[in-house]
């Protein structure tokens, strides 16, 4: 009996979050409802770990590992860091709220730490079957962590919503996956690129498995016209999960459709393209249109996730590496911004009060000058006004995108985020202008404060001399895919 | 003999398959019928009693009295009760207790099927069995009978991982899926020493238990609970229907008692070297074991439901799983070849 | 026509009307058992083309456990089939029409030349089914293995995140703490005066 097994060491990120996940399990026993702040520092630590053995991993190289179902190249690394970076942001501003509403259990960390897994997972997968095993994974702990708080009937519904349309979206792609499989005769993202490339497969086989591999990757990003969980589960759920449900999750929708259609179907390109494009229109239309009749900050900025989704798609439909590049740049600066966004509604929660309608930002200047200035910068960075990161993020998507030749595209997509422009700026007038319904005193803690500063001033860095991220984008992309 | 064989001709094959299962299967039935008279006398004695002792000589005709008196009962169908899944029920009951039989070898050479996959298809055919207990307790309608096949249907499932991870154990010590090889894997000098009970202590144990467990046997034998709730699922069976769940009930425990033989005890093999192997090993042990039964029968209260369910999925099903650690470092372990951990772990 | 024909003309039509069943059955219990039925016949179809290992499993892991606790459920509940049903006519148009695009897209698409049967890969490496997919399992794909096995634990964590905790509103007989009751607590001897007699 003989082993076949190649080196497992590139993916000892993914070994320690699983090894300190299950410790986390079973500490937890031994830490009762009082104490449950040290499985807050468990959950920490463990990203810690993680982010330590993502860091001192190979650098430079692609390196496989498993019989090349794994594959750790630049782009992983980057989004692998980033992703638990993130996560680290999400546990520190869930950590007050998820108290005060009985949700900061050993489950809800368990919970995020195997949704960190699905993503990185997804990340550094090279086979059909551990990308789907990963999504898999993600949507599973979403749907759970969703679902978490048993008495809401909103987030029920939320939750049961999420889980109907993921399942369906599994099916879609599963059968688009089995279809390539059938045509190419293997499930490795490099035999199959390899076989596509070939040109023997018959096209007609190769698209029909395409459609619904493009279909299931809208619903997974939230894109029009497949979005419509995005706003139920955003406003249903509880807004420390919201927060995570907002963040991490988009950079593992990039990462997979990098893997999928960058890495895998890229030979299909004047296939997927057109797709993505009206996938990219009515998002950035809809997204932003419906986001002005909102009410409610969660299922405002729910709408402007869509349109935001719509922008990402600008960049991958340009389908060369500037244009990967620059959408990973948008993640990423999507990602920050999108953090603190909803770190701020976290902080004007308190026990009780959700703190989530637009009314509840009237005056915001009065009671903390502090954190209106923190929403003031993720406004205008949301609304990509120069000069912030957003702004930079729209900018380097959109000069991909002029430069595969959609100059109505470009046309199209900047009218819609002047558009856009307009919800984003009402909170800004909502919290400078507008007297104060409530005289509350914010309750928070001093680290949530601090995370929010150093958020912002990321931001506001990012906002000034965002050459630096770029660059590491553009590095990525370019190390990863040839 | 040649002259038989071409009488049936091409359908000779079939024929002999045929043949061989029944002879499989009668004795089994007659074993059946005098394990309860076995029951009946084991226990009897256990409390100074005598036990059945006037149809025949010694009480031997019993059994056959008994089935007898059940073939002359009437069938009785309660009112709203799902004719068809009702007659259904028992049959569903003794299929598998019967056809988990055809894996089992009883010699070196003497099984009906010898397949690579055995000790899976024993693991799947055992697992069907409680169809015929659910069924049964649904489509009586009668309270009595679908509590029965609630606390049978949880009982066996939850009991039935414990025994597939001992057998997963034994799979690992003889690599071998088929039980012919299971069995050969457990020879050796050492006689009885060698056989899989003694490295797998823990989990011959458990699967002593489950399969008590599984065949709704006392002290497990909630699913009648003739003090609670009568009969449990099958109280509303009575004449031939009633005597087919309780062949199969007493089919199964036979089965049990072989499977544990085997996987175990080295089946047809003799506990010292300087005795020949034989059948007759097989059978001294199935008698065993069947004792065990019987005895543990006349010895355990009743244990209450959720005692049963924390045993199987507390107790037993977690030692299982650390018993599968054990047992796959010391097969891999530098130190297997120790002196006397290399009775069992070589290779 | 070949036994292995014959077996498989026998097995499909038994499939096929048993899955029919499983649909059409106006009994939720009937139509489980239906379904355990057609899972029993795919597994026969397997063995057919000796693959043991996956047969045996669809029995041990759908039939002997999965739809085990599936019928446990469907038994308990009680469905009212007539209300399902209330609005099957009104939607029948309109689903049969869905239905009838359906079957015409996958006749086209099926009937096209790249869906040509392929011929089947039989086992020449001599060793049994069942070790060679192990083999396979715990060499090639021990990553994607691995991560389904953490995909259980996940559902196992969320599941019990989900639905256990104590409820509040119902009254429970907690047997440790019963059993654990000392003579002392059940009777209470209290020294009373006599009373007066009458």
């Amino acid at each position: 009996m003989n082993f076949v097994f190649s080196s497992i060491a590139p993916a000892l990120p993914e070994i320690v979050l699983l090894i300190s996940l299950s410790l986390l399990l079973l500490l937890d026993l031994w830490i009762n409802d009082e104490n449950r702040f040290y499985t807050y520092v468990l959950a920490q630590l463990a990203l810690i770990a993680t982010g330590f053995s993502v860091l001192t991993g190979e650098n430079g190289q692609i390196v496989t590992a498993f019989n090349g179902l794994f594959i750790s190249d630049a782009m992983a690394r980057t989004l692998n860091i980033f992703s638990v970076i993130t996560m680290g942001f999400v546990f520190a501003y869930s950590r007050l709220y998820s108290q005060d509403r009985g949700l900061f259990k050993g489950e809800f960390f368990v919970l995020m730490l195997f949704a960190l897994l699905g993503i990185m997972v997804m990340i550094s997968a090279n086979h059909f079957l551990v990308l789907y095993l990963g999504l898999e994974m993600l949507a599973l702990a979403q749907c759970a962590l969703i679902a978490l708080q048993r008495d809401s009937k909103k987030a029920t519904e939320a939750a049961m919503k999420y889980f109907v349309l993921s399942a369906l979206a599994s099916g879609l792609l599963l059968y688009g996956l089995s279809m390539l499989y059938g045509a190419t005769g293997s499930l490795l993202i490099p035999e199959v690129a390899n076989a596509i490339a070939a040109n023997t497969i018959d096209p007609a086989i190769l698209v029909f498995g395409l459609v619904f591999v493009v279909a299931g990757l809208g619903f997974k990003l939230g894109a029009v016209p497949f979005h419509m969980w995005i706003p139920d589960v955003y406003e249903g759920s509880p807004t420390s999960v919201t927060l995570f449900v907002a963040s991490v999750p988009k950079i593992a929708a990039f990462a997979f459709i990098m893997r999928l259609l960058v890495g895998a179907l890229g030979a299909l390109v004047n296939d997927w393209q057109p797709m993505l494009v009206i996938m990219a229109v009515l998002s950035i239309g809809l997204g932003n249109i419906v986001a002005i009749a909102q009410t409610n900050i969660k299922r405002m900025l729910a709408f402007s996730t869509i349109s935001h989704m719509g922008y990402l798609i600008l960049g991958i439909l340009s389908a060369n590496n500037a244009g990967y590049a620059a959408s990973m740049f948008y993640v990423a600066s999507y990602v920050i911004i999108s953090v603190a966004a909803f770190g701020i509604v976290l902080l004007l929660s308190r026990h009780g009060f959700e703190g989530d309608r637009l009314d509840d930002f009237k005056g915001l200047n009065n009671r903390s000058p502090w954190i209106a200035f923190m929403m003031l910068l993720v406004m205008v960075s949301m609304a990509g006004i120069p000069p912030s990161v957003g702004f930079f993020a729209k900018l380097s998507v959109l000069s991909a995108v002029l430069d595969a030749g959609y100059t109505w595209l470009v046309v199209y997509a900047v009218i819609f985020s002047l558009i856009g422009a307009f919800y984003y700026l009402r909170i800004i007038k909502l919290m400078y202008m507008d007297d104060p319904v409530g005289e509350e005193k914010l309750v928070t803690e001093p680290d949530h404060l601090i995370l929010i500063g150093l958020n912002g001033l990321v931001i506001f860095i990012l906002g000034i001399v965002p050459q630096s991220l770029i660059d590491l984008c553009f590095n990525s992309i370019a190390h990863s895919f040839r | 003999m040649q002259a038989v064989i071409d009488f049936f001709g091409p359908l000779w094959p079939l024929v002999w398959t045929l043949l061989k299962i029944v002879v499989i299967v009668l004795p089994l039935l007659g074993a059946v019928a005098y394990l309860t008279l076995a029951e009946r006398k084991v226990i009897g004695y256990m409390q100074i009693r005598i036990g059945p002792n006037r149809v025949g000589p010694k009480g031997l005709l019993q059994p056959i009295a008994d089935a007898i008196k059940l073939l002359m009962k009437e069938i009785v169908v309660p009112t709203g009760a799902n004719k068809f899944l009702f007659v259904f029920a028992p049959v569903l009951a003794i299929m598998p207790a019967l056809a988990a039989w055809a894996v089992v070898p009883f010699g070196p050479d003497m099984v009906l099927a010898n397949v690579n996959a055995g000790l899976l298809y024993i693991m799947a055919i055992t697992s069907v069995g409680v169809y015929g207990v659910v069924i049964a307790g649904w489509a009586s309608n009668s309270k009595y009978a679908f509590l029965g096949a609630l606390r049978s249907a949880a009982q066996i499932v939850s009991y039935e991982i414990a025994m597939g991870f001992a057998l997963v154990t034994v799979l690992m010590m003889s690599h071998s899926l088929n039980l012919t090889d299971i069995v050969r894997a457990q020879e050796g000098p050492y006689g009885l020493l060698q056989w899989n009970w003694v490295p797998l202590l823990p989990m011959f144990i458990i699967y002593i238990i489950s399969g008590t467990a599984e065949t709704n046997r006392a002290p497990f034998d909630v699913a009648e609970g003739e003090s609670e709730i009568v009969a449990g699922f099958h109280v509303e069976y009575s004449g031939m229907a009633f005597a087919i769940f309780f062949l199969a009930e007493y089919a199964n425990m036979i089965l049990i008692a072989a499977l544990t033989s085997i996987m175990f005890m080295g089946g047809w093999l003799s506990p010292v070297s300087f005795i020949p192997n034989s059948i007759l090993w097989l059978f001294a042990k199935m008698a065993f074991v069947l004792f065990l039964f019987l005895w543990f029968r006349a010895t355990f209260p009743r244990y209450r439901y959720d005692q049963i369910m924390r045993l199987g999925w507390k107790v037993f099903i977690p030692l299982t799983l650390v018993w599968l650690v054990v047992v796959g470092v010391l097969m891999q372990a530098p130190f297997r070849s120790l002196p006397v951990l290399n009775i069992w772990f070589h290779g | 026509m070949t036994s292995a024909v014959m077996l498989f003309t026998v097995f499909a039509v038994i499939l096929v009307i048993s899955a029919l069943g499983v649909i059409t059955a106006r009994n939720p219990v009937h139509a489980a058992l239906f379904l355990v039925l057609s899972f029993f016949t795919g597994s026969a179809l397997w063995m057919m083309l000796e693959a043991e290992f996956l047969a045996i499993t669809l029995v041990l892991v759908y039939v002997g456990a999965v739809m085990v606790l599936f019928l446990f459920v469907v038994m308990m509940l009680n469905i009212d089939l007539d209300r399902l049903r209330e609005g099957f006519w009104k939607h029948l148009p309109l689903g049969a029409g869905v239905a009838l695009l359906m079957v015409v897209e996958m006749i086209l698409v099926v009937s096209s030349k790249q869906f040509a049967t392929m011929t089947s890969v039989s086992n020449t490496t001599g060793v049994s089914n069942t070790q060679e997919l192990g083999l396979l399992l715990y060499n090639q794909y021990v990553y994607p293995f691995e991560l389904a096995a953490a995909m259980l634990l996940l559902a196992i964590v969320a599941a019990i995140a989900l639905t256990h905790r104590r409820r509040k509103d119902s009254r429970y007989v907690d047997p440790a703490f019963q059993v654990s009751v000392k003579a002392s607590q059940r009777i209470k001897i209290i020294k009373m005066p006599a009373e007066k007699d009458l």
